[in-house]
């Protein structure tokens, strides 16, 4: 491949939307989607408010049959993927089938389709668990169902790294167009909105509890407490430049450099909530200079920094002193448009990187919605309002539970 | 009691869905499942749910023979233990 690859063909299913055009539109008029569970009785879960995606039909979007076999997260990534595709304006079937690929990434799986089938045969018996349990919940059934329906036989693979697998399945898209893959459907989808889902991501402790939607997620704020959860993603079609241009097709951007580390954890981990929680972000730090120099650019190159924006203080501290560092006191606009959404998981990033490409297309960065009483004068957080900028590099940041730090530079 | 192919076809739907690309109504009792859109997987929740509605057991390995809905019917209607 010579050249970075780009970015072809954008798909949203989120919170803020269905479909990029809407999600773009409220993200720019710092619309929040963050509201009451309300797909079951949430009362007795401490648990607020969430990322619910409105307004999507899997039955009018995607076949029946294949409706019934898969989680309502696959569905998701189903029909993000064909609105990229749809987007970039390719078919795969006028394509070679061997020179195109799919890779995800999954945080969670099938976790609702699983939780019914075990209930089934808590209820019933084993005889009547369907048999697509055995397709619907591994963190691969997105990828597969993507390129089964779509006939893309290439390299296919999924990346699980919680709120960091987004950005390394597009890297690891990347790794695929170097290899020789033509175009790849890359990205992510979430969704744990169910009673079994819940209850698992209570256990971390680091749920915001509150109910007010305009409180409940306040990242980089002096009252951070926590996240709050939400569904859906986003997926992209991602080409080799050449092949692109060959076709005529129109990029968005260029996905010019990545960088992933791990943090090691003390034994026993006191982990987030733990008050003796106290990340240095060292990790994240190494991930975003892998990432620049990956890309071959200084940090005065960057335009904007699309923030991991955890919502845990000791976090959002290590997350602050990471951006001064690298960028110097309110050395570069940081904005968390995921405070409309929530923390989407393996969607989250995607969403980010969405985003990102919409604000160079459009030179403006989004908004950061609720925060109101930013913790670091150090860091320039674009509050609720867009702002207008000249944006030819974007920063975008995912950290994911349990030790992810992942970094991915996007150009014009 | 008796599997008819009206059954067969309220069977498959229910369990394995129903969409434009396959069409049940007409004559399909020679047509193959593949043919019909359905994977093996489907196959397999269909038998399944027909072991529990008419009490017939169907081995997997013998679920991997019947090719299409006349085998099925064939198979389920000929192993009944009029109950």
């Amino acid at each position: 491949m010579n050249g970075a690859p780009v970015f072809t063909g954008v798909g949203v299913v989120a919170p803020t939307g269905v479909g990029t055009g809407a999600h773009w539109s409220a993200v720019l008029a710092g619309e929040g989607a963050l509201a009451p569970v309300d797909r079951f009785d949430v009362s007795g879960y401490p648990v607020g408010v969430a990322g619910l995606v409105r307004g999507f039909d899997a039955g009018a979007c995607l076949p029946g049959r294949l409706v019934v076999q898969t989680d309502h997260w696959t569905h998701m990534g189903l029909a993000a993927a064909d609105l990229a595709l749809d987007d970039a304006g390719a078919d795969p079937a006028e394509l070679s089938e061997f020179d195109l690929g799919v890779t995800t990434a999954s945080s969670s799986g099938g976790t609702e389709f699983g939780q019914h089938e075990m209930e089934r045969l808590w209820a019933q018996g084993p005889g009547h668990v369907t048999v697509y349990q055995s397709i619907a919940w591994f963190y691969a059934a997105t990828t597969g169902q993507i390129s089964i329906r779509h006939g893309m036989r290439g390299r296919c693979g999924v990346l699980a790294a919680e709120q960091a697998g987004g950005l390394d399945a597009l890297a690891a898209a990347r790794g695929d167009l170097r290899d020789g893959a033509r175009l790849i459907v890359t990205g992510g989808t979430d969704a744990s909105l169910c009673p079994y889902g819940l209850v698992a991501q209570i256990t971390s402790g680091l749920l915001s509890p509150c109910a007010d939607a305009d409180r409940a997620y306040l990242p980089f704020d002096v009252r951070a407490g926590g996240y709050c959860p939400g569904e859906g993603g986003a997926m992209f079609v991602l080409e080799d430049p050449e092949s692109a241009r060959a076709r005529g097709a129109r990029a968005y951007g260029r996905l010019t450099g990545h960088g992933a580390t791990f943090d090691p954890q003390p034994d026993p981990w006191p982990g987030p909530p733990a008050p003796s929680y106290a990340p240095s972000g060292e990790g994240l730090w190494r991930a975003v200079e892998i990432a620049l120099d990956d890309a071959g650019l200084a940090p005065a190159d960057i335009d904007v920094v699309f923030a991991d924006a955890s919502g845990v203080p000791a976090a959002d501290r290590a997350e602050c002193r990471v951006i001064r560092t690298v960028f110097g006191p309110r050395g570069v606009p940081v904005t968390a448009p995921k405070t409309m959404t929530g923390r989407l998981y393996a969607g989250g990033a995607p969403l980010d990187v969405a985003s990102a490409l919409l604000a160079i297309r459009d030179q403006v960065i989004p908004p950061t919605i609720n925060v109101t009483e930013p913790a670091d004068a150090g860091i320039d957080l674009v509050g609720a309002v867009p702002r207008e900028a000249r944006i030819r590099h974007a920063l975008v940041l995912a950290r994911g539970h349990g030790g992810f730090n992942s970094a991915a530079v996007l150009s014009a | 009691m008796e599997l008819t192919l009206a059954d067969l076809r309220r069977i498959m739907r229910g369990c394995a869905g129903a969409d434009e690309s396959a069409d049940l109504d007409g004559d399909i009792a020679q047509v193959p499942f593949a043919d019909l859109g359905y994977d093996s997987l489907a196959v397999l929740e269909t038998t399944s749910r027909i072991e529990k509605e008419y009490g017939v057991r169907i081995p997997d390995e013998v679920a991997a023979d019947l090719d299409r809905p006349a085998a099925l019917l064939e198979y389920v209607n000929g192993n009944l233990t009029g109950v």
